[in-house]
């Protein structure tokens, strides 16, 4: 098999998009990083402390706490996917993208300038909802790695589905369907606020359909040492997402789908 | 021939809505060239360059850049190549430095490497004073001097500028020329498309013209100017007489009570046509062209070559 190797000019070229991509959701904190920041602390207000403290204890542990693991996924996943959904759609509609296609940046450097970019983002909103978090609710930590490995993978899938979503878009309206009809839902139907051992058996095995359940569940695993679902598998479908979106937006980009004529 | 920036060969390129934009055109450029590659909306021009740079996918033929195959060492060949584009495609929200710098990344340019060519590029394309404003603050005639600068800092061999002074002012049109001239002179290889035709006609050592896909012209300036064998001329008089005067193949014409047009063919001394407004009593105010001589050749050419493709179709 060909291996094929980069040359310290392509690593060169992969800081540039991040340096361009990180740059960009700074210049604009006020639509990227303050509303993860407000809309979060509603839901700490709302569901933790008003809801949540006629709730009683969930898994052994107070709703706030139980519901901010999936909260802060909740967030980095939008983000990440969001970042990298506007960023190459709007880098595709000002033709911009062109910047680097008549560059000599390999196929798989783009892809991974425009995904770091997303997962970055997603880190930095993950930190400010932590933040946030740790006002209402003492955190504890049951597994530091699994926190970070489950947080750092999950956002990469997301950013990488962005991207995918960026290149068939034709419209604006096209970056946010897929975010309004499909990922908020299944978000929402994902275990962020409550267990799914609280549903009828039906539903319970429906949700096992939803990706979202898998993360959030892995990461409150690591938060409290609590899950609906068995780490290994959320790790594995995780993984098996990421190499999937991966390999999917990896074929779109060397082919040019939606960028070149 | 000295070495060859660009070789193309049958370069044919069909869109998926079946439109049919090159038809096979072959043509060289020469390293250290000034071409004007010149054609009619919609001819080939901005897909020929736009395969060249891989910004469009070819359907048939190849292309190398300094002897390097777009389908084999496309890395080694984009390079080589900056891309001056028809239009503005740059994020209009970053600042002059932050285009300049990032572009200049993409081809593995580090960092403070490109701080110090930006600073060199944007002062010499006159926009240093506004390195930290964003783009979209520019006027057009800075916004296409940012995109030359652009293009320039990865140091390309080859600058392709596809009608780079479209929308500008004279004044910054003459500088610019002044700029890709001693950009030329230096050794850069500059392909550049433009409707104005003087400004090919003042730039450009070689030409090509491309029409409804193919080359139907592929020469140079000097030997395509030289097969214009008759000039047209407004003369500016105090007075048109009642009777214009006759000389051998030169056609005289009143356009109004103040302004004669004549064909002169290029044998003809201009001498014997003022002798023969003298001996009418017809004193001349001024004279110019009527039109720029190359645009007399580019539509006889593209107009021979559209009877050529209706011909074609007719005998489909």
């Amino acid at each position: 098999m060909k291996t094929k190797v980069y040359n310290k000019q392509a690593f060169i070229a992969l800081q540039s998009i991040l340096v361009k991509e990180i740059t960009r959701y700074f210049r604009i904190w006020i639509q990227t990083l303050l509303p993860p920041a407000i809309t979060m602390t509603l839901y700490f207000v709302i569901f933790g402390q008003l809801i949540g403290s006629r709730v009683g204890l969930m898994e052994g542990v107070s709703y706030m706490e139980y519901i901010t693991p999936g909260i802060i996924m909740m967030s980095v996943i939008t983000n990440s996917y969001s970042n990298v959904a506007s960023s190459f759609y709007s880098a595709k509609f000002q033709r911009n993208v062109e910047e680097l296609l008549v560059a000599p940046v390999p196929t798989l450097f783009i892809l991974l300038g425009y995904v770091f970019g997303g997962v970055s983002r997603g880190m930095i909103t993950g930190v400010i909802v932590t933040l946030v978090a740790s006002q209402f609710v003492e955190l504890q930590i049951n597994n530091w790695a699994i926190v970070c490995f489950v947080v750092i993978l999950t956002s990469m899938m997301f950013a990488t589905a962005g991207l995918v979503n960026a290149v068939f878009a034709k419209s604006f309206d096209d970056i946010s369907i897929i975010p309004t009809f499909v990922l908020t839902p299944l978000t929402y139907l994902g275990g962020v606020f409550y267990s799914i051992k609280m549903l009828p058996e039906f539903w319970q095995n429906v949700s096992l359909a939803n990706p979202v359940l898998y993360m959030v569940n892995a990461f409150r695993y690591g938060f409290l040492g609590v899950s609906d679902i068995p780490i290994e598998n959320a790790i594995a479908l995780i993984i098996f997402f990421i190499v999937g979106l991966f390999s999917i937006a990896y074929y779109l980009l060397a082919k040019g789908i939606g960028i070149r004529s | 021939m000295k070495n060859k920036a660009i070789a193309i060969s049958d370069l044919k390129k069909t869109y998926s809505n079946g439109f049919e934009a090159l038809k096979g055109i072959s043509f060289e450029v020469a390293e250290g060239d000034f071409i004007a590659l010149l054609g009619p909306n919609g001819a080939g021009k901005s897909t020929t360059i736009g395969v060249i740079c891989s910004l469009v996918n070819k359907t048939a033929g190849s292309v190398s850049v300094f002897g390097h195959s777009i389908d084999q060492h496309l890395e080694a060949a984009k390079r080589c190549i900056g891309l001056v584009p028809q239009e503005f495609n740059f994020s209009q929200f970053e600042t002059c430095q932050q285009i300049v710098v990032n572009q200049a990344g993409y081809y593995g340019v580090p960092r403070h490497i490109a701080l110090e060519r930006a600073e060199v590029v944007l002062k010499q394309l006159d926009l240093w004073d506004k390195k930290d404003s964003q783009a979209r603050m520019l006027s057009g005639g800075m916004k296409r001097r940012l995109m030359i600068a652009r293009a320039l800092m990865h140091e390309p061999k080859i600058l392709i500028l596809d009608e780079p002074t479209a929308g500008v002012d004279i004044e910054i049109r003459r500088t610019m020329w002044t700029f890709l001239r001693e950009l030329n002179e230096q050794g850069t290889t500059i392909v550049l498309t433009t409707h104005y035709l003087e400004e090919a006609e003042q730039l450009c050592r070689n030409i090509a013209i491309i029409d409804h896909g193919t080359i139907v012209e592929n020469t140079s300036m000097k030997d395509l100017l030289s097969r214009l064998d008759i000039e047209t001329f407004i003369l500016d008089v105090d007075s048109v007489p009642n009777e214009l005067p006759k000389l051998e193949n030169v056609e005289y014409r009143i356009r109004d009570e103040s302004t004669i047009e004549i064909d002169v063919p290029k044998e003809k001394a201009l001498n014997q046509v003022f002798e023969s407004l003298t001996e009418k009593g017809i004193r001349v105010l001024s004279m110019r062209n009527k039109s720029n001589r190359l645009e007399e050749l580019f539509v006889q050419l593209t107009e021979r070559a559209q009877v050529v493709d209706r011909e074609q179709k007719n005998e489909n």
